[in-house]
């Protein structure tokens, strides 16, 4: 049995777990506490605030023990807000939060909520359907380093990638009916490390 | 349901587990989102001061609203009157994130709501009760909060309405599928929602708590009986020390169900705001009673 821990700081903390439970062998936990980080197989970070769930993590003094953990290679992954607080760089942020993904994004990149949409996109490599995406203020990625891997582009925008034991996506998997991606987690980055 | 409605559903499920703060000029906003805030609630005056100087509470300048999205990242609400649509659209048009129409400000309008699905942009609305609740829902409000009795510092209107909203969503949990037409009747609430709620044992979107919390105990005690998150009105701006009350209910919202960490975040927070017992407001002056 997996455990895969959501972050449970602030934001959509019940839809991942609820998702998580349509998978087999997996537990979903949720981490809230050093303890806690120290007993999962694996991460999610949600969608919520980045700068509230970055600046609670500080002052609980979660964010070294995790950027600790990510550097030595618990899977994780973070969707949206997650994507922000995993990324080495932000663009119109001025500091970063657990970096540790080689990517540079951008906050808000789409503007505010009524540029917020939904749409989908077929990816061979995740899932033979079409998935739905829901796109909430999201951020999107403008630049990788080399060693990640872009795994979906829309209008020619990195909304996905991966390195190593990340993954990151700007959208909401978990928002959708679609597990497609939970399940690429699991089976690719999580299984695979 | 369409596609809109459901993205602005889905902008309150990402504030969950979060503080929403009133803030007045792009400094307090400032403050609020340094001590995380998930949201600041963009007005000229918090309830405490339009309960203090009376006269009719209208939706805030929009410069002064341009200024505090100007400021910060986080997303920015405003308030507009019940039932005025017009500022309603205003509000739209300045492109902010979402609308709290609200009965803190002056009523435009004693009948009738805002028909909310007219819009692309979100509304937050305040409800006493399940009822009500779904009655704004079904005009299209994409998130529900207590109302509390907002600028009195006093959390004891919003217990109330938290705890008759949780009890009446379990109560139809449990009534056989032909007594939920009644139920929806006696509440005056869409028969369509009341059948959502008795199936997925609660509302069908976000519900967070308003209205007279003012310390880190108040706003855990309210995520303990259910609540998604808290909105602090004047709460924090009128307490001694601003800045530390905003991260201490920040932090109490986060964990509220670990008394070690509350007793640590109450401490040493200074004054809180000037409050007020409910039975010696005068019945005129209950904003809760505002709207229907």
């Amino acid at each position: 049995m997996l455990k895969i821990g959501v972050l449970d700081i602030q934001g959509g903390v019940a839809e991942h777990i609820s998702m998580l439970e349509r998978l087999s062998d997996v537990e979903p936990v949720k981490v809230k506490t050093k303890d806690d980080i120290d007993r999962i197989d694996a991460l999610i970070i949600p969608g919520g605030e980045s700068t509230a769930i970055g600046k609670l993590l500080m002052d609980f003094n979660l964010l070294d023990p995790l950027m600790h953990k990510i550097q030595s290679g618990l899977p994780t992954w973070g969707t949206c807000a997650g994507m922000i607080l995993l990324a080495k760089k932000i663009s119109n942020h001025p500091k970063t939060f657990l970096n540790v993904m080689d990517i540079q994004v951008r906050r808000n990149a789409y503007g505010n909520q009524l540029d917020s949409f939904r749409t989908s996109l077929k990816l061979p490599a995740i899932s033979k359907h079409e998935i739905p995406m829901v796109f909430i203020r999201a951020p999107y990625v403008e630049n990788v380093e080399k060693d990640v891997k872009v795994l979906a582009k829309i209008d020619d925008i990195i909304i996905a990638c991966e390195q190593k034991n990340l993954l990151a996506t700007s959208f909401h998997p978990e928002l959708t009916d679609d597990i497609s991606f939970h399940t690429y987690f699991v089976e690719n980055i999580v299984k695979r490390q | 349901m369409s596609k809109r409605y459901e993205l602005n559903k889905n902008l309150a499920q990402m504030l969950k587990g979060g503080v929403i703060m009133d803030v007045v000029n792009a400094e307090q906003a400032e403050i609020a989102e340094k001590a995380g805030a998930v949201a600041v609630m963009a007005l000229e005056r918090v309830p405490a001061d339009i309960r203090k100087q009376g006269g009719v509470a209208r939706m805030s300048d929009p410069r002064m609203i341009k200024e505090i999205k100007e400021a910060v990242s986080i997303p920015v609400m405003a308030k507009a009157r019940i039932g005025h649509f017009v500022e309603a659209q205003i509000l739209e048009a300045i492109g902010i994130d979402y609308i709290d129409e609200s009965e803190v400000l002056t009523p435009a309008d004693e009948m009738f709501h805002i028909h909310k699905h007219d819009f692309n942009i979100p509304f937050v609305c305040g409800a006493r009760n399940l009822g009500e609740a779904l009655r704004r829902i079904g005009e299209g409000a994409a998130m529900i909060r207590t109302k509390g009795e907002a600028g009195t510092g006093n959390v004891v209107e919003a217990v109330r309405h938290m705890r008759t909203m949780m009890s009446e969503i379990r109560k139809l949990r449990h009534l056989p599928t032909e007594e939920l037409m009644t139920a929806a009747k006696e509440m005056g609430a869409p028969y369509d929602l009341v059948l959502s709620v008795a199936e997925k044992e609660s509302l069908p979107v976000v519900n967070f708590a308003a209205g007279g919390i003012a310390t880190p105990a108040d706003a855990a005690l309210m995520m303990q009986l259910g609540s998604e998150g808290v909105f602090v009105g004047s709460g924090i701006f009128k307490s001694a020390d601003p800045e530390k009350r905003a991260r201490a209910i920040v932090k109490a919202t986060a964990y509220y169900n670990d008394p070690k960490i509350l007793a640590e975040v109450s401490q040493n927070l200074g004054e809180a705001m000037y409050s007020l017992e409910i039975n010696e407001i005068p019945k005129e002056n209950l904003y809760a009673e505002r709207g229907w």
